[in-house]
C-alpha cells in the first residue's frame, strides 16, 4: 500500500506534475489578470487616440512618453518626494512601537499588536476624511496653533504639503509596525544578555545588535509604505491643493475623466520602471532577499 | 524544556531594565514615544465614533454642531449607501471564497513538492504585491476596454465580474504568501504517517493535512476580506458606472455630501472587527494554555 516515499530535508516531494496541477488554477488567473493587463497597458501607452471619443489605436507612438515626461515631470518628483517624506515619517513612528511591544508588551503583546490593526478596520476614505475633520479650519488643532503662534493668524493645516504627507503616513502606518515587530520579536533572547554582558551601555546594545537584526524588517516596511504611497491619490484629493496633486492623481483624471488612455497608460508605465529602479537600488543598499 | 522557554521569556522582557539614570531616561522616553504613535493611530477613529453622535450642519458631517442619538437611531437611512455596503460584503465574501481556494492549492504546491520552476512561480507570485494598486487598476481597465487577440477577443462590461475578477487577483499572492509562511515548518512526514496506518491520499488529506493547515487558511482568510472589503484604489477604476461599492460611494458622494450615517456603519464595522479579533484572541489564548498544560 504505501510506498516508499523521498522527502527532502524539507520534507518535500520531488514531482513532477503534481504541483502544476496545484499551481495552475492561481498561476492562469495571474497570467490572465496581472501579466496579461500589464501587455496591454504597454500596448496602449504606444497607441494614439486623436480626440477623447476615438478609439485608440497601436502605432508605436514614442511621443506619448515624452509627452508623459515633460507635461508631468513635476508630479512625478512631488510623488516620489512625499512618499520618501512619508515613510520616514512613518519608520520614526514605527519603531518605537514595535519596539515596546516586542520588548516589553509581555504578556499583552498580542492585544497591543490588536491596537495597532483596529483602527483600520475602518475604511481608508473615512479615516482620512477624519483627518481632513482635525486639521481643518473650524477644528480644535488649527485653533490651538494659531493661539499659541506656531501659525500666523492666515496659515492653514488643511490643503498643504504636510497635511498631504501626514495623511500618507497614518494611512500606511501597519504596514510599518507590523514588519518590523516581526523581525524583533525573532530576535533570539540569549543575544540581548550577550549584548548586555558585552555593552555596558544599553544604547550601545541597542545600536550594535537590536538595530541590525531589525534591518530586514525596516525594509520590508519602507516598501510596504513607499509604494502604496507614492501611487496614491486620495490623501491628495482629500488633505491637498491644486499644488500637491500627485501622479496618482494624474492617472486618475487623465484615465477615468479626461479618457486620454494613451498618456495614461505611458504615466503608470513610467511610474512603475522609476518603482522597480528604487525597489531594486535599495534592496541593493539594505541587501535583504526576503520581501514577502 | 517548557521551564527554559518560560526563563527566556522572562529575561526577554527585562531586557532595558537598567538601573542608570540614563537608561531610564531613555525608556521612559521610548514609552512615551510608543504612546504617542498609538494616540495618533487612534485619534482618526475617535473623530469617526465621536461625530457618529454629531447633528451635522448642511449637507457636510464636519464641523461639530450637537449631541444627538437620531443617526444611530436611523443608522440605514441613506438606503444607497446601504445597497453599496451590501455590494461590497458580496464582493468581499466570493472574492475571498475563490481567493483562498486557489490560493491556498498554490501555497501547497510550493511547499510541498520540489520542482523545476519553483522559482519562477514564486517570482511570478511576489511581483503582483510590489505594483502600486493605480497600475493595477489601469492595466485591468486596459484589457477590459480593449479585449486582445490573445483572449479570443473576449469582452468585458465593467461591473459585478470584473470588480471580483481584480479583487481575486490581488488577493491571491496574499493568501499564498500568508499560507505559505504558516505552511513552513510543517510536519510532512504526517502524512507519511498517515498513509502507513491504511488511509488513501483523499481521507490523509481531509483527516490529516487539512485540520492542521487550517488556522493558517483562516488567517489568510481574514485578511483577504479586510483587504478586498477596503479596497478603493483599484475598485475605482474597474467598477463602471453603475456598480458602486462601499468606498466607491464614499468617494463619489463625498464631493456633495458626507451624511452621519457613513460614521454610524464605520462604527458598526469597527465594533464587529474588534469583537471578531478579541474572539479570535481569547480562543487561541485558551488553546496555548490547554496544549501548554
Amino acid at each position: 500500500m504505501s510506498a516508499k516515499i523521498e522527502r527532502d530535508a524539507q520534507g518535500r516531494k520531488q514531482a513532477r506534475y503534481t504541483p502544476w496541477l496545484l499551481l495552475v488554477p492561481g498561476l492562469l488567473w495571474l497570467i490572465w489578470f496581472f501579466y496579461l493587463p500589464l501587455y496591454s497597458l504597454f500596448r496602449m501607452s504606444l497607441s494614439t487616440k486623436p480626440s477623447r471619443f476615438a478609439v485608440p489605436e497601436f502605432g508605436w507612438a514614442w511621443s506619448n512618453y515624452s509627452q508623459a515626461f515633460s507635461q508631468y515631470g513635476a508630479q512625478f518628483q512631488r510623488s516620489f518626494t512625499y512618499a520618501l517624506a512619508a515613510t520616514i515619517a512613518a519608520l520614526l513612528i514605527a519603531y518605537p512601537i514595535a519596539y515596546v511591544i516586542a520588548f516589553r508588551g509581555g504578556r499583552y503583546r498580542n492585544v497591543l499588536l490588536g491596537l495597532v490593526v483596529v483602527p483600520f478596520f475602518t475604511n481608508f476614505l473615512i479615516r482620512t476624511l477624519a483627518w481632513k475633520t482635525i486639521l481643518g479650519n473650524q477644528g480644535p488643532l488649527i485653533n490651538l496653533l494659531h493661539t499659541i503662534g506656531v501659525l500666523g493668524p492666515n496659515e492653514t493645516l488643511l490643503r498643504t504639503p504636510i497635511a498631504v504627507i501626514g495623511g500618507l503616513t497614518y494611512n500606511f502606518l501597519p504596514f510599518m509596525v507590523l514588519p518590523i515587530y516581526v523581525s524583533l520579536e525573532k530576535i533570539d533572547p540569549r543575544l540581548l544578555d550577550a549584548a548586555r554582558d558585552l555593552y555596558s551601555h544599553t544604547w550601545r546594545g541597542f545600536r550594535k545588535i537590536i538595530i541590525p537584526l531589525s534591518l530586514p524588517g525596516v525594509f520590508a516596511g519602507s516598501l510596504l509604505v513607499f509604494i502604496p504611497a507614492a501611487g496614491d491619490f486620495v490623501n491628495s484629493y482629500y488633505l491637498g491643493n491644486a499644488k500637491t496633486t500627485m501622479i496618482g492623481s494624474v492617472v486618475q483624471d487623465q484615465f477615468l475623466v479626461q479618457n486620454n488612455y494613451p498618456i495614461a497608460a505611458a504615466l503608470s508605465f513610467v511610474f512603475i520602471a522609476i518603482v522597480m529602479v528604487v525597489v531594486a537600488i535599495y534592496s541593493r543598499l539594505l541587501g535583504t532577499e526576503e520581501i514577502a | 524544556m517548557s521551564a527554559v522557554v518560560g526563563g527566556a521569556k522572562k529575561q526577554r522582557e527585562q531586557y532595558g531594565t537598567v538601573t542608570s539614570p540614563a537608561g531610564k531616561l531613555g525608556r521612559f522616553i521610548i514609552n512615551l514615544f510608543a504612546a504617542g504613535g498609538l494616540l495618533y493611530l487612534f485619534l482618526p477613529i475617535f473623530v469617526i465614533v465621536a461625530f457618529s453622535f454629531n447633528q451635522p450642519v448642511g449637507r457636510f458631517n464636519a464641523v461639530w454642531n450637537r449631541f444627538t442619538f437620531d443617526n444611530w437611531l436611523h443608522p440605514f437611512a441613506d438606503q444607497a449607501l446601504v445597497d453599496a455596503l451590501l455590494l461590497s460584503l458580496k464582493v468581499a465574501l466570493l472574492s475571498t471564497a475563490v481567493a483562498t481556494v486557489i490560493g491556498t492549492f498554490m501555497a501547497i504546491g510550493l511547499v510541498r513538492y520540489r520542482f523545476k520552476g519553483g522559482g519562477l512561480v514564486n517570482f511570478l507570485l511576489v511581483l503582483p504585491l510590489t505594483a502600486p494598486e493605480i497600475v493595477l487598476g489601469a492595466s485591468l481597465l486596459t484589457l477590459f476596454l480593449a479585449p486582445t487577440m490573445l483572449l479570443f477577443n473576449i469582452s468585458f462590461s465593467l461591473g459585478f465580474a470584473t470588480i471580483v475578477i481584480a479583487h481575486i487577483m490581488f488577493l491571491v499572492s496574499y493568501v499564498a504568501l500568508t499560507v505559505r509562511a504558516r505552511l513552513r515548518g510543517f510536519d510532512w512526514t504526517l502524512e507519511d504517517a498517515a498513509m502507513d496506518l491504511g488511509a488513501n491520499p483523499t481521507r490523509t488529506f481531509w483527516r490529516v493535512t487539512l485540520p492542521l493547515i487550517t488556522p493558517g487558511i483562516l488567517a489568510a482568510a481574514l485578511l483577504s476580506f479586510a483587504l478586498s472589503i477596503d479596497d478603493f484604489i483599484i475598485t475605482y477604476f474597474v467598477s463602471g458606472p453603475s456598480t458602486t461599492t462601499f468606498p466607491v460611494r464614499i468617494f463619489g458622494q463625498s464631493r456633495t455630501a458626507t451624511p452621519p450615517q457613513i460614521n454610524v456603519l464605520s462604527t458598526m464595522i469597527l465594533l464587529v472587527s474588534i469583537s471578531i479579533l478579541a474572539i479570535g484572541t481569547l480562543v487561541s489564548a485558551r488553546r496555548t494554555k490547554r496544549d501548554s498544560a
